[in-house]
Order: C-alpha cells, then structure tokens, then sequence
C-alpha cells in the first residue's frame, strides 16, 4: 500500500516537475539577462533529473521479510579493518565480533602494522593480518582496499563480514544475513551503518537515514543495491573471480598497449642513440624482431602467458647475446694489453677473465644490470610485456583500486559480472560517526572523491553487463554529488535581483506559481511519505551547504583521473580534532551568507526607493531567507562539542 | 652521464658522472683516447659519481686500459660504488683492475 502511495507521488512529482522546467525552458527566459538565465534554467534541470532519478529508485522500494535459513557449514572470516586507530577501540570491536554467534574467524587486519595489536590479537586468540613482504615501497598501497586485497590472500573462509574499526558487531549479525545467500548469485550483503555517538538533533549530519533506508531499499529493488565498506558480508567467490577477470582484462590491456608502444620505442631508441654502434643496432633489430613477432602470434589469439614468455625468451637472447660480445671484446683487449707487456713495465696478472662462467653472463645480463637498460624507452615498453603485474603487490586485486571509496565501485563490477546484492534493512552494527566538522568535512569529501572517480574512471552509464536500471542506480548517486556547482547559481540568482533588479525569468506572475509551487509542494511531499516522517531536513540542508566541497571533490578527482595528480587523500580520523580554526573551513559559506545578507538589505532599500518590484523583491528576500536557513546547520556544526551522552539522551546501546 | 678530468700530481683524474652503460660506453673510451693523447698516459677513473655500470661499461674500461699502455701509461679504479664493485668482482676483473679507496691513492708508491 505504502508503495502505491510512494509510486502516485513520484508519478505527480515527475508530471509537475516537467510540466514547470518546460515552461520555464520554452517561455519565461530572460534572454537579456541570459547570463543568470540560462545557468539558473540548467541548475533547476539538474535538480529536476535528481528529483526523477529519487522517484526512480523508490518507485521500486523493496522491503525485505528476514534472511532464509543460512547455508550449512558456511565458513565465515570476520575481517576488522584498521590503520591508526586506537587500539581499544579496535580491540572491542574485535572482541565483539569473536562473540558473533555464527561459527567464524575473526581477524585484525592492522594496516599500521603495530606490534602492540599483534600482541592483544594473541593475547586474546585473534587473527592479525598486516600487510605481506609483497607490499613493498615499490607498489602502491591502495589504503583500505590494498588491506583487504591481501588479508584475502591470507585467509580461506567462504563468505566475509567487513567491519571498520569503530563498528561494534550484533552478535546476531552472521545469523540475520547470510542465509541471503542459499542463493548462489548473491555476492553482497549490505546493512545499515548507524553511530551511537550521535545526539537527536544530528548536527553534523551523521545518521544517513535516507540512504541506509528508502534510497538503499530502492537500489535493492532494482538489484543494485551497493557495498559501503563496513557492515557488510561478501562471497569470497565473486570477488575471486572478479579480481582474477580484472587481471586479465588488465594483463591483455598492458600487452596490447605494450605491443603498440614498441614500434614507437624502438624507433626513439634507434634516434636517441648513435646508430652506427653495432652492438646496439643488432640488439633493438632482435627487439623488434621479438615483438613483431608477438604481435602476430596476439592476433592469431595465442596465449598471453605463451606469447609474453616467449618475447622475453628472445629478448633475454639477445640480451645475453649482447654480455657476450661485451666480454669478447674484452678478452681480446686484455690480450693485446698482455702483448705489450713483454716490453713494458706493468704486468697484468693471469685472471678468471679469461674464461667468464655462463652465471656470470647470467647475472650481467639480468634485468636489472641489462644492457638494454641503458635504453630506457624500450626497457618500460618490455616491463609491460609480462603477466606477473610486477608493479602490484598481488596480481590479483578483488577490491577494486580505481578509487578511495573502493566498495561502490567493487560492488558496481560485481553487479556488471551479474552477481546480485542485498540490502539489508536492520541495524546489525552500532559505529562512531565524527564528533567534529573538521573530520566530517574530511569523511564527506572523501566519499564525493571517490564516487566521482569512479564516475569518470568507469561511468555506470556504459558499463557493460549493467542493467538498465543498475546504470541509472549508479549514476544517481554520482549525479547528486554535482549538486555543488547548481548551489552557487542558487546563491547567485537572489543576490543579483536583489543588487541589482536582474531577473532571469522573464515575469514572477501567477503563471510562475502556479508552475512552481506545485512542484516544491509534491517534492516535499515524496520526501515526507518516503522518509514516513524521519527528519530528512538535515540530510537535505548539507546537500546544499556543503557546496565547496563537493566542488572541490569534483575538481581534485577529475584532475586525479586526468592528469594523476595526487587527491591528498586522508585517512578520516576516529578521534575528535580540535576545533581551532573551524571557521576558516567554511569561509566560501560565511562569505555566501554575508552576500546573502547584505543583498535582502540592499534589495529592500531599492524597494522603497522604487527601484525593485515588490513581488519580486518578497520572492527573492524569502529565497534568501531560505539560504540563510539551510548555511545555519554549519553554526550549529561548529558549536559542535561533541557527543555528551547526559545532554541529550539516546536509548541505543552505548558501548563505551 | 657527463665526463670530466682534473690534472694531479703526474696523472689524470677523469670522473664519470651517472651510468656507464651501453649507450654511454664509447664516449668513456673515447675521452680516455683524448686525454691520453694531451695529457698524461697515466690516469685514473673516478668512480665516485658512478652508480652504474654494465657488460658494455666494463668492456669500455679495459678498452680504455689498453689506450693507456699502449701509450705507455697506465689506467686505474678508484672511489667504486658498490653495483660496480659487484660487476668487477663477479666477472674477475678486480684482480685486474684493482679498486683504489680515492684517486689521490691509486699512484702513491
């Protein structure tokens, strides 16, 4: 019933929405003042598509009834994730999982590679996972996902239950979700992530009730449903063979992109250096000779791992080919210097020169002595040729590593390899939200960086594997971290009625209201039936408010992706930091709210003198009064102490 | 890698700066032959700014050996990094081209 409701909602929100956004497109554009205009119509498009792309994922909200019975004699690694957290923390999460009622492992994986948790994992017979000598200065870590990727490695179990280091376990959390998968496609379990450390009136903006409900219930429906990390179990299997199909997708890009390099390589190599040396000469012809070759055997579809081996047999040839002749020569100087010496001098002493063992050769002419190092163009272009992924740790990467927030897009992949996944909805893990703007600010800009990442690194849209509406599900959530930029043409358009009588419709007459109200009035009202009353204001206010850093998550993540600049990716601290300096986080806001102000005070002093209209001008002084409003969560943000369980009391379970 | 040669005390000293590798090997045999041929016939290879050497390298250097005889000079090794050193132990050479701690004690004696 409730989702007739929901779907009769949508349904006259969408009618309305459009209904508005084409009038104002095809009638109300102020074309004189085209430059607020047109920005102005683009932003309350893009507000029209996130409003559908809502309807969309709760059109098929599904609320799931309580897992089927587990399957018998599942195995189960409890993986607790941890970098520079504090060790009681870790160790009570850790201790809570062991009480997990469900047979299992639980394990520690230490990142920070702390003896002292080593120690505690002993002391209280738990697994300790650190990173393998793999893992060395040479590859990269991947942060979380590189964690993961190895204890993966380590351990054995069938299905895993991640949890962060501040996420408390259920007991009763094995037993409530992996009977989800007695069906063999099932790869992912979600539930909610939900903080104890948070205070009714949610300041900063923590509980994500919206999200862990309506929104993941809608994916859920449209079997899209996606991994957020912590508090979820994964089946071993589909990440196994999601990593091992992303090694050789990988390893043929490489090659393929190695053999075309080559042409190029050789070619700058020959340029590069002085041609006439034979000894060179004859080792880039045998170079080219091996990856022509190659690139023929590609083509007939012969294995990578054959083709590969045998261009580095013929490379290595030609390489020790190359050894030889350097001794050669330097034997027959030795003996022409033995020659001289029965008239000279000095005397050269009979030596092992003479007769050079083939180890030695060997050793010369190994990959990191080779003189073909000496050509380095050809060196990197020969490095690709292999299928070892000698700049990885592992070869095989489950966890994806396109981005720092690793579970959307390992969860997208699986979906796009046809593996199902759950949403959960039962709070089966009680966490530690931030309890300062700085940390939150940190967290959320983390969480855009990486969804924006993988929106540009692999965009939903044309994965293929995806369903239709998987794509749309995807997309959604990377849509929505875009809002920043509509925000500043939301601030602007007020500002500049009220400075200067500029509007970008073209009148503010009945015929605008009675187009838009009913719009705001529908969409407020999808809200209120989806969230059945739960205060999604505040979830609503920090969408707005947080507009320079979703922006700055857009522009870090498109440079990280197209230019690989570094995101200054931060770990998101468990403990509280300072509050020194909080205002200057929020300085693009303070400057805002101050324009704001001082454009209403303007705006009614051009009133009076006749300047502005007085619809407009109570239209635009309301709009910015609604601004004001939405930026007031960050002053509350800021006074910010911290959570005091006395103040205002919580009835959940407190563990510490 | 860049070449370079200082006058001492009745011989050369010429350093090596960077990688005496295939592609940089004939410029050293070819500097040795000039130095040889202006200079003194006795010199030493400063290996101090040398963090590389291979197959090629080593066949410069006794090239080089050879120029300095046969002018009736002599070539030594001083100050070598430790992947040089390997090269010239593994391959024999150092009983050869015995490796002197600093240029200014290859000629002492």
């Amino acid at each position: 019933m409730r989702l007739f409701w929901i779907r009769l909602i949508v349904t006259l929100t969408v009618i309305l929405g459009v209904n508005y956004i084409a009038w104002r497109w095809l009638f109300s554009l102020n074309w004189d003042a085209w430059w607020i205009a047109v920005p102005l119509i683009i932003a309350e498009t893009y507000s029209l598509i996130d409003v559908m792309l809502f309807g969309m994922t709760v059109w098929r909200l599904k609320v799931r009834h309580g897992a089927p019975p587990a399957p018998a004699d599942a195995t189960v690694d409890v993986f607790i994730t941890t970098y520079n957290e504090d060790l009681d923390m870790v160790m009570n999460t850790a201790l809570a999982a062991q009480r997990i009622t469900t047979p299992h492992t639980t394990w520690i994986l230490d990142d920070g590679d702390r003896p002292a948790l080593l120690e505690l994992a002993q002391a209280n017979n738990i697994g300790y996972v650190t990173r393998s000598q793999d893992w060395d200065s040479s590859v990269p870590r991947h942060a979380k996902a590189g964690n993961l990727n190895n204890a993966l490695m380590e351990t054995h179990g069938e299905f895993i239950l991640i949890l962060d280091a501040d996420q408390i376990p259920d007991p009763r959390i094995l037993d409530h979700t992996l009977g989800y998968f007695s069906d063999d496609e099932v790869a992912l379990v979600q539930t909610p992530q939900y903080f104890v450390n948070v205070p009714p009136s949610d300041p900063l903006g923590s509980q994500a009730k919206l999200f862990y409900g309506p929104i993941q219930q809608g994916k859920d429906g449209w079997n899209a449903a996606f991994f957020c990390g912590s508090n979820a179990v994964l089946r071993r299997e589909a990440l196994m063979q999601l990593g091992l199909v992303r090694y050789v997708k990988d390893t043929e890009k490489s090659v393929h992109r190695a053999l075309s390099a080559s042409r190029s390589a050789i070619r700058r190599a020959r340029r590069a250096t002085d041609a006439n040396q034979p000894l060179i000469r004859d080792a880039l012809n045998r170079v080219e000779s091996a990856t022509r070759d190659a690139e023929v055997r590609l083509a007939a579809g012969e294995a990578l791992g054959d083709i590969t081996f045998q261009v580095r047999s013929q490379v290595d040839e030609a390489v020790s080919g190359l050894v030889r002749a350097d001794i050669t020569a330097l034997r027959a100087d030795l003996d022409e210097i033995r020659a001289l010496e029965v008239q000279g001098r000095h005397r050269v002493e009979d030596s092992d020169v003479m007769e050079i063992p083939d180890e030695v050769i060997d050793r010369m002419s190994a990959r990191d002595w080779s003189p073909l190092g000496a050509l380095e163009s050809v060196q990197v272009v020969l490095d690709l040729l292999s299928v070892e992924r000698d700049g990885e740790a592992q070869p095989i990467m489950p966890l994806a590593t396109i981005s720092v927030t690793e579970d959307m897009a390992t969860s997208m992949r699986l979906h796009a390899m046809g593996w199902r996944s759950v949403y959960h909805h039962e709070i089966l893990a009680h966490g530690l939200a931030p309890e300062d703007i700085k940390t939150m600010l940190t967290q959320r800009l983390r969480w855009a960086q990486g969804t924006i990442q993988v929106m540009l690194r692999e965009n939903p849209l044309v994965q293929r594997g995806l369903s239709f509406g998987q794509r749309l599900m995807y997309f959604g959530t990377m849509w929505s971290y875009l809002v920043g930029f509509v925000t500043i043409v939301y601030i602007a358009a007020p500002v500049i009625y009220l400075l200067f009588g500029i509007l970008p419709v073209t009148s503010l007459s009945w015929d605008f209201f009675l187009r838009f109200l009913p719009f705001m009035i529908a969409n407020q009202l999808l809200f209120a039936v989806v969230g059945k009353g739960m205060p999604t204001w505040r979830a609503q206010q920090y969408s707005l408010a947080l507009f320079p850093t979703w922006i700055k998550a857009c522009t870090t993540a498109a440079r990280n992706v197209w230019f690989g600049k570094p995101l200054g990716f931060a770990v998101t601290p468990k403990a509280r930091q300072s509050g020194a300096g909080s205002w200057r986080l929020v300085w693009p806001q303070i400057v805002a709210s101050v324009a704001l102000v001082i454009a209403a005070g303007v705006g009614i002093a051009r009133l009076v003198a006749g300047l502005n209209e007085p619809l407009g001008t109570a239209v635009n002084v309301a709009w910015v009064i609604f601004d004001l409003v939405i930026f007031s969560v960050l002053w509350r943000a800021i006074l910010y102490k911290g959570f005091a369980p006395d103040s205002e009391n919580q009835s959940t379970t407190a563990h510490h | 890698m860049e070449l370079s040669h200082r006058s001492a005390d009745g011989y050369t000293i010429i350093s090596i700066n960077g990688r005496l590798n295939m592609v940089s090997a004939p410029q050293l045999r070819q500097y040795v032959t000039d130095v040889v041929a202006q200079n003194d016939p006795f010199v030493v290879i400063d290996f101090a700014e040398t963090d590389f050497m291979d197959s090629s390298g080593l066949g410069a250097l006794v090239a080089s050996l050879k120029v300095a005889r046969q002018a009736g000079g002599d070539l030594r090794i001083a100050s070598v990094q430790p992947q040089v050193r390997m090269v010239l132990e593994l391959t024999s050479m150092d009983r050869i081209l015995k490796p002197y701690a600093s240029p200014s004690e290859a000629y002492q004696r």
